[in-house]
């Protein structure tokens, strides 16, 4: 019989023994025999496993949290209450109707102590930036070079208007966001800086520096809000930010700074010029006002998941060990026949 | 005959009943030649003018052969279009097409770009494969031959030149380039002898002869003017048949197969021979002949087409769903003019959005999530897989331990498609000889004259011992008790292996039958085909025999004083002692007639006359069809000689019976003239007209005695039986040989044993042997199957009863039975019965038996089946076994031709199958689950972002991640875990042979596991869906009150899914080695690099893509903390799921696991498990491995419960 036979006088041993004379890689490949580490899930490791789960988690999750609730934000939605009692019931027409006019103001108690910059979002909710129509109704290359660039077939239906490019194109520069805020903290104006609100490489490689609006919201059918047809396309940063398209329909997006603090009980007045759409298709028109931290904005999801899921690993780890200290079975003992074919053929 | 007594070394064989086949000259012209330049009869060669107008007019092909199976211009086209017949590449080429129409959600590049990988990989495999076919057909081609220029003159040309109607000359040892009428050869009478090894497998030389008015050309320079018109059947595949005629000289010739010349096979033992070409090329016979063999498809493969389907169903309704809201919200965006959702201008759209034509819109959308949806469907899963299988293979090719060091032999893994169908072989149907044994015959012992002479001890004899239980084997031969030598020394000559001092040395002559020994040894001397080699420099003897049986009998007969040297086409030499003078004599014996061995005669004879001019007719055969032949007077010794032959076959021994007859001249005379007839005539029933005659001759036969030669079980081969039936793979031995023995070599290589209850159906019982006198058959055939059946029926009643108890059965049926029980009306009886039976013996099978039987185990139990064989007679189960393994041994390479892994050795089996086929088994199921995890993974992200993009058909993620997700960034772990993963090691696979049984339960592909890890991969695409988008969203992203957009949730997402598909990998592997680390942790780098690369391009390339990690992602903790997250929450539910599984509910193969970890060396430990596993195996392996732990002494609890 063969070395690797497996006599029955043999059981204890590894029965596979590898000639010496020949043993590089090559050979140990095609014999299946690397060296290898063989990780097995054993009750050790088990609990080794997720008590180092908890161990990682748990501070972390602590730390989030901590990010997240020292973050200050006020939200105020307003499209249902800038409109005028007697439009209530036909915002639409309302906001359709030019004639009438669209400030509105708010009031916002600051709760607690803002740090500055104080950065100011709107918030949509309920509008797909992310329809396909419309994610594809742009052309990056008239943003970068203009008019130069005249194939611009992906902007329909918002790529001529009466027979002349519309420079930026497509629908997404069409539906510009244009409602806009001024803050003012008991008489004096909060100054709000709109610079450097969009992401620097879009600023400098895909909105051209010579770029200027051209022919835009020159029609009959005007979407959001105009530019300024003397500043080119990279300095306006309401369209960079805007054109950023969000990945969900509830999206925010960054409209402005307030560099100053805001102290516990002020009250920050907002006028609000309410131009924008959002009653046709039954969204949601927010302001934020936030502070941040480290980790971004206000949001305790990230603490709060890695919290649950570090103390149910530390819980389970516990169980675990709870059962093994209690009944530390072998693997595989007979006293659990019963199950034990069904181990094998599950 | 001058020429075939030059011949003096080389290979010769001879087959003398063929050269007596022709004796007596042509066929008449008969009904089939009739039919001559009718339907399907129209080919007309004008020999030895290729040139001429008629030849030119008929344009036949050229001599060119092509096995590539495409040419430069056909390949493209054809290589795509066998892969674009798979439905799932077809999928992808519709989507591919698709992604040029607007309606992609993607661009066209990412769509066409991994499909080009996937095909391309394909194709460039199938090009390599097709260009080795290549290189031999053109050496094939371009091999020379002499063929006739004209004016006598032979030329050398090269194959693909000829035309028909040429003249070549072949020579010696050459092959034939094309399907030639033979003209004439080196010899007098023209014949020649011709190897057909290429075309049948068949090593013996077979003789053609030329016409009689052809064989006069013996000269080159004959041929200026030979002129002859051929006609003849069209191209066909037949082999053995040939119809034409020959116009020469004015006269009408008829042509048979006996003319005509097969290309492929080879002149032997000839100098030369001239032949006219009649086909070329492809209109040759073996061309015709050689079809595709056909390619067998693993189980595992199947089903995967069916998930593959099941996919299909899923990615067409999750489609359906989407196109359903996206209709339904884009009609709504419109409605009497009022726009709602005003920022997609639905008032001026395009078809696609038109809330106008919604429906269309609708269907239009459904063809965009069809394409987006693709990801759900592994692209790369056929060509991963066909790559893994390779791999595969090559380790089977490889592995030093089924390298059989002796022969030179490797495995060899002919068809690699089979690997993982190794690791659910639930039946092995096995040869006996030469698959268990080594088919290498020793003549042992002889009972001549109702004398048992021989003491050596088989095998089985000392296995019988064993069992009993003494240490030494004691025979007691002939009544008298002899020791045996236990310390047996290996017999000097080969085959031989016969001690008895009464008849060594020339002994016998004092023996009290000396007179009938000298008949038997010199029948023994003369009886056979084979053919003796003499070195001329010993002067020693050696023989070149059909089988190994004869040679062991020509050996015996040489050693024993009547050595047989030399032999022509019409005589047998031989040295023999004569008793009177007690000197050797050389003697001479006519060799008149040969009347063949064949299994259904199960004898063979021969017709000599001896010097003193009497006939004898000398016969050795069967002792089932002797024992009825013998006559009146010759059964003198019967009841002796049957006693022995029980004996023998009891030590495992094959035995013949050997027996003579004086002929008269009269009665010769008679049946030469029968036997000549029946020789030449050309009906379909020439074999039983020749049977019939030969039957008629052989009978009134006197008794001389008996043979008995051992054939030598094979290393390990009890062991490796044991470990097989251990691992619950129920083994039946189909063989030919006798019950008795049969049951004996059960016993010796384990594959019965003591304790077990046979169940035994055979029809010697005495009714049916009444019947037989009487002859009738319907009586026979009615009264048989009665028998069978009640046999049966009696059969289950027993295992019935018995149920419960550990006693195990065998069935052992012999292959007279077998015919009744393989019809149909009771083979579902039969194959019940067999199935509950531990061990399955069928003995006295045909090759036919064996196939039927294999094809009732495959098709009745729908279990895997494996076929393991080496000779010619075992092609038959082997093409019909889900795998056909065939032993490279000594009975040539037929069975190896027609098997799909070859080995040396019976024991390698046990390693091809315990450690190879399990390997395989697992890796290739759990890299097919692992495939389908990931791409659901990947497709649901896909789905749930499309969902919440109003299912407008927008992919959360940039084109170039969606096309590089299955080619770059999670192939190579899954091709490594299908390369590399080992639960256990192969040792603890030889040492838990159970762990087997979860390829035969196939319970690692199972629709539980195979939907398990799918809804592992939904579990995981919900968390990173989820996860990331609540995490991201809608607050800032980073200290600098940037919010995350479309390109940055996208990315993230995406990097989640590379991570938690590759942790996940390295979570589920069990055996890491450092190219698994490389590419798992590979894979994921390579996404990172990536995306730093492509985000540096311009954002003309990169779009969504542009500096995407270097601004936004890479300098955000809220990046790196949601990664880490989202990866440790996707991988607890499969962690948690396997730390409970692998507490509560081991599998076995985690079991070897954990108790190896620190007590390998405790064997009680391995019993545990060992017998914790048993709860439902068959009684017979509780049973052994009760007595192995018996053997072992090792303490144990037994498990009464």
């Amino acid at each position: 019989m063969d070395e690797d036979g497996g006599s029955s006088s043999a059981v204890g041993i590894e029965a596979q023994s590898i000639p010496p004379r020949q043993s590089n890689t090559l050979y140990l490949f095609t014999q299946q025999s690397l060296p290898a580490c063989k990780p097995v899930l054993t009750p050790a490791w088990v609990i080794t496993i997720y008590f180092l789960i908890g161990a990682i988690c748990i501070p972390v999750g602590l730390l989030s949290l901590d990010a997240s609730r020292s973050v200050v934000e006020i939200t105020d939605r307003y499209d249902t209450d800038c409109i005028p009692p007697p439009f209530k019931s036909n915002k639409v027409a309302y906001i359709k109707d030019s004639s009438i006019s669209k400030n509105c103001s708010r009031f916002l108690k600051v709760p607690k102590h803002m740090k500055a910059p104080i950065y100011i979002y709107y918030q949509l909710d309920n509008y797909y930036q992310n329809h396909r129509r419309y994610v594809k109704s742009r052309s990056d290359k008239q943003l970068l070079h203009g008019l130069k660039y005249n194939s611009t077939s992906s902007c329909k239906p918002e790529e001529y208007n009466n027979g002349l490019p519309i420079v930026p194109c497509g629908l997404i520069a069409w539906s510009l966001f244009n409602d806009t805020y001024s803050f003012s903290r008991g008489t004096a104006a909060l100054k709000v800086n709109r610079k450097d609100i969009s992401w620097k490489s879009d600023r400098d490689h895909k909105f051209g520096k010579q770029v200027y609006p051209f022919n835009f919201q020159n029609g009959s059918l005007i979407g959001g809000g105009s530019l300024d047809p003397n500043v080119p396309l990279s300095d306006q940063e309401d369209l960079i930010v805007w054109m950023r398209t969000a990945a969900l329909p509830s999206f925010r997006k960054l409209y402005g700074r307030i560099e100053e603090d805001l102290d516990a009980d002020d009250v920050v007045v907002v006028d609000v010029s309410n131009n924008y759409n959002t009653y046709s298709f039954g969204g949601k028109k927010k302001l934020v006002l936030s502070t941040s931290s480290w980790l971004g904005g206000k949001n305790d999801f990230l603490g709060m998941a890695y919290l649950s899921v570090g103390s149910s690993s530390i819980l389970l780890s516990l169980i675990f060990l709870l059962l093994h200290v209690k009944n530390p079975r072998p693997y595989g003992d007979t006293n659990y026949s019963s199950w034990n074919w069904k181990g094998v053929s599950s | 005959m001058k020429h075939t007594a030059r011949h003096t070394g080389g290979r010769r064989r001879l087959r003398f009943s063929k050269l007596y086949s022709f004796g007596c000259g042509k066929a008449p012209l008969d009904d089939d030649h009739s039919q001559i330049g009718g339907p399907g009869f129209s080919r007309v060669v004008y020999c030895n003018e290729p040139d001429g107008y008629e030849a030119s007019i008929r344009n036949y092909a050229g001599n060119y052969v092509r096995s590539t199976k495409y040419t430069p211009a056909s390949f493209l086209p054809k290589a795509l279009f066998e892969q674009f017949r798979r439905v799932a590449n077809f999928y992808f080429l519709v989507t591919g097409i698709l992604a040029f129409t607007p309606l992609a959600p993607y661009t066209a590049v990412s769509a066409i770009l991994p499909l080009t990988v996937v095909i391309g990989a394909t194709i460039i495999k199938e090009g390599i494969e097709d260009w080795h076919r290549k290189q031999q057909d053109i050496e094939v081609n371009n091999r020379k031959v002499k063929v006739h220029r004209g004016g006598g003159v032979f030329e050398y040309t090269q194959w693909r030149n000829l035309r028909v109607g040429d003249i070549v000359k072949v020579e010696k040892d050459e092959f034939f380039p094309a399907d030639l009428v033979l003209l004439s050869s080196s010899f007098d009478d023209s014949i020649c002898y011709v190897e057909t090894m290429n075309l049948d497998g068949e090593t013996n030389l077979k003789l053609k002869q030329a016409l009689e008015v052809t064989s006069f050309l013996h000269e080159d320079s004959i041929f200026m003017d030979f002129k002859a018109l051929v006609k003849c059947e069209d191209p066909n595949a037949n082999l053995y048949s040939f119809v034409g005629s020959m116009e020469f000289q004015e006269q009408q010739f008829p042509l048979s197969p006996q003319q005509l010349l097969l290309r492929d096979s080879k002149l032997r033992n000839t100098d030369f021979i001239y032949g006219a070409v009649i086909f070329t090329g492809p209109d040759t016979k073996v061309i015709q002949n050689s079809t595709d063999p056909p390619s067998k498809r693993s189980k595992i493969e199947r089903k995967m087409d069916k998930i593959i389907y099941f996919l299909f169903g899923v990615l067409f309704t999750i489609a359906l769903i989407g196109s359903i809201y996206f209709g339904i919200t884009t009609a709504d965006d419109l409605k009497n003019g009022i726009m709602k959702r005003w920022y997609l201008r639905p008032d001026n759209s395009k078809v696609f959005y038109d809330p106008k034509k919604a429906p269309e819109a609708a269907l239009y959308h459904f063809l965009t999530a069809v394409m987006l949806y693709s990801y759900l469907i592994p692209i790369s899963l056929y060509v991963s897989i066909e790559i893994v299988k390779v791999v595969q293979s090559v380790f089977i090719n490889r592995d030093i331990h089924m390298y059989y060091e002796e022969a030179d032999q490797p495995a060899h893994a002919r068809t690699s498609n089979l690997t993982e169908e190794l690791g659910q072989v639930d039946t092995i149907l096995s040869d006996k000889t030469g698959t268990l044994t080594c088919n290498s015959m020793e003549f042992i012992k002889c009972s001549v004259a109702g004398t048992a002479y021989g003491q050596s001890v088989t095998e089985v004899e000392k296995a019988m011992a064993r069992r009993k239980g003494s240490p030494l084997a004691y025979g007691t031969v002939n009544g008298q008790d002899h020791v045996n030598d236990s310390t047996d020394t290996k017999p000097l000559i080969k085959g031989f292996n016969f001690k008895d001092e009464r008849i060594v040395k020339g002994n016998w002559v004092n023996e009290p039958h000396a007179d009938v020994i000298q008949k038997f040894l010199r029948l023994l001397a003369i009886c056979h085909t084979a053919i003796p080699e003499v070195d001329e420099d010993t002067g020693t003897v050696s023989y070149e025999a059909e089988s190994p049986d004869e040679a062991a009998f020509v050996i015996a007969a040489s050693e024993l004083g009547f050595e047989f040297y030399k032999r022509t086409q019409t005589s047998v030499s031989l040295y023999e002692l004569d008793p009177v003078s007690g000197r050797k004599v050389e003697r001479l014996y006519k060799l008149l007639n040969v009347l063949e061995f064949n299994s259904s005669r199960k004898r063979m004879s021969v017709i000599v006359r001896d010097e003193d001019g009497k006939l004898f007719l000398l016969c050795k055969g069967a002792d089932s069809v002797m024992f009825e032949r013998l006559s009146e007077n010759g059964r003198e010794f019967e009841d002796q000689t049957r006693k022995h032959v029980d004996e023998y076959a009891d030590a495992g021994l094959r035995t013949l019976i050997l027996a003579y007859r004086e002929l008269d001249e009269e009665e010769y005379k008679n049946f030469n003239k029968n036997f000549t007839k029946a020789k030449n005539s050309v009906s379909a029933d020439r074999e039983e007209l020749i049977d019939e005659v030969a039957d008629d001759i052989e009978k009134n036969l006197i008794l001389l005695g008996a043979t008995a030669v051992e054939d030598k079980l094979q290393n390990g081969v009890p062991e490796c039986i044991d470990k097989l039936a251990q691992a619950g793979i129920k083994i039946w031995v189909l063989t030919g040989d006798k019950m008795e023995t049969a049951i004996n070599i059960g016993f010796a290589c384990r594959l019965l044993r003591q304790g077990m209850k046979q169940i035994i159906i055979h029809l010697d019982s005495p009714e049916i042997g009444i019947l037989e006198k009487e002859g009738e058959k319907g009586a026979i055939a009615k009264a048989s199957k009665e028998s069978v059946h009640r046999q049966i029926s009696e059969g289950k009643d027993q295992l019935t009863a018995s149920r419960g108890s550990s006693q195990g059965f065998a069935l052992i049926i012999d292959g007279k039975s077998l015919v009744y029980a393989l019809e149909d009306d009771m083979k579902t009886l039969f194959l019940e019965l067999a199935v509950a039976c531990a061990s399955v013996i069928c003995c006295r099978s045909s090759p036919k038996q064996k196939a039927l039987v294999t094809r009732l185990v495959k098709d009745g139990t729908g279990k895997t089946t494996l076929a393991i064989g080496d000779g010619a007679n075992d092609v038959g189960m082997l093409q019909e076994a889900d795998i056909g393994v065939g032993i490279s041994g000594v009975e040539g390479m037929q069975a190896v031709m027609s098997s799909d892994i070859a080995i040396a050795q019976f024991r390698f089996l046990e390693r091809l199958l315990l450690v190879h086929g399990h390997w395989c088994y697992r890796r290739i199921s759990s890299m097919i689950c692992y495939f389908f995890y990931k791409n659901v993974t990947f497709g649901a992200t896909v789905f749930l972002y499309e969902a919440h993009a109003s299912f407008s058909g927008q992919p959360a993620y940039n084109d170039w991640y969606l096309a590089l997700y299955n080619i770059l960034f999670t192939s190579l772990p899954v091709v490594a875990l299908g390369v590399f993963d080992q639960d256990v090691s192969a040792g603890l696979c030889h040492k838990f042979p159970l762990l087997y049984q979860q390829g035969v339960k196939n319970s690692l592909f199972s629709w539980r596991r195979i939907l398990g890890w799918m809804f592992n991969g939904l579990c995981s695409a919900v968390i990173i869906f989820f996860f990331c988008t609540k995490a991201l969203d809608p607050q800032a992203f980073n200290s600098d009150g940037k919010v995350a957009g479309y390109q940055i949730v996208g990315a993230t997402m995406y990097t989640c899914v590379v991570c938690v598909v590759n942790c996940q990998m390295a979570l589920a592997i069990s055996y890491f080695t450092l190219i698994q680390h490389i590419v798992i942790w590979g894979g994921i780098s390579l996404w990172f690099l990536f995306l730093f690369l492509y985000g540096l391009m311009s954002p003309n390339l990169s779009t969504t893509a542009y500096k995407v990690l270097v601004e936004c992602l890479a300098p955000a903790p809220a990046f790196w903390l949601n990664v880490l997250f989202v990866v440790l929450a996707a991988l607890i539910p499969y962690f948690s799921y396997s730390a409970i599984q692998m507490r509560f509910f081991p599998m076995y193969h985690e079991k070897i696991r954990v108790n190896n970890e620190g007590l390998l060396d405790d064997p009680e430990h391995g019993n545990t498990v060992r017998q914790g596993s048993i709860g439902l195996t068959t009684v017979r392996s509780r049973a052994r491995i009760e007595e192995r732990n018996n053997t072992m002494e090792a303490s144990f609890r037994t498990y009464s419960e």
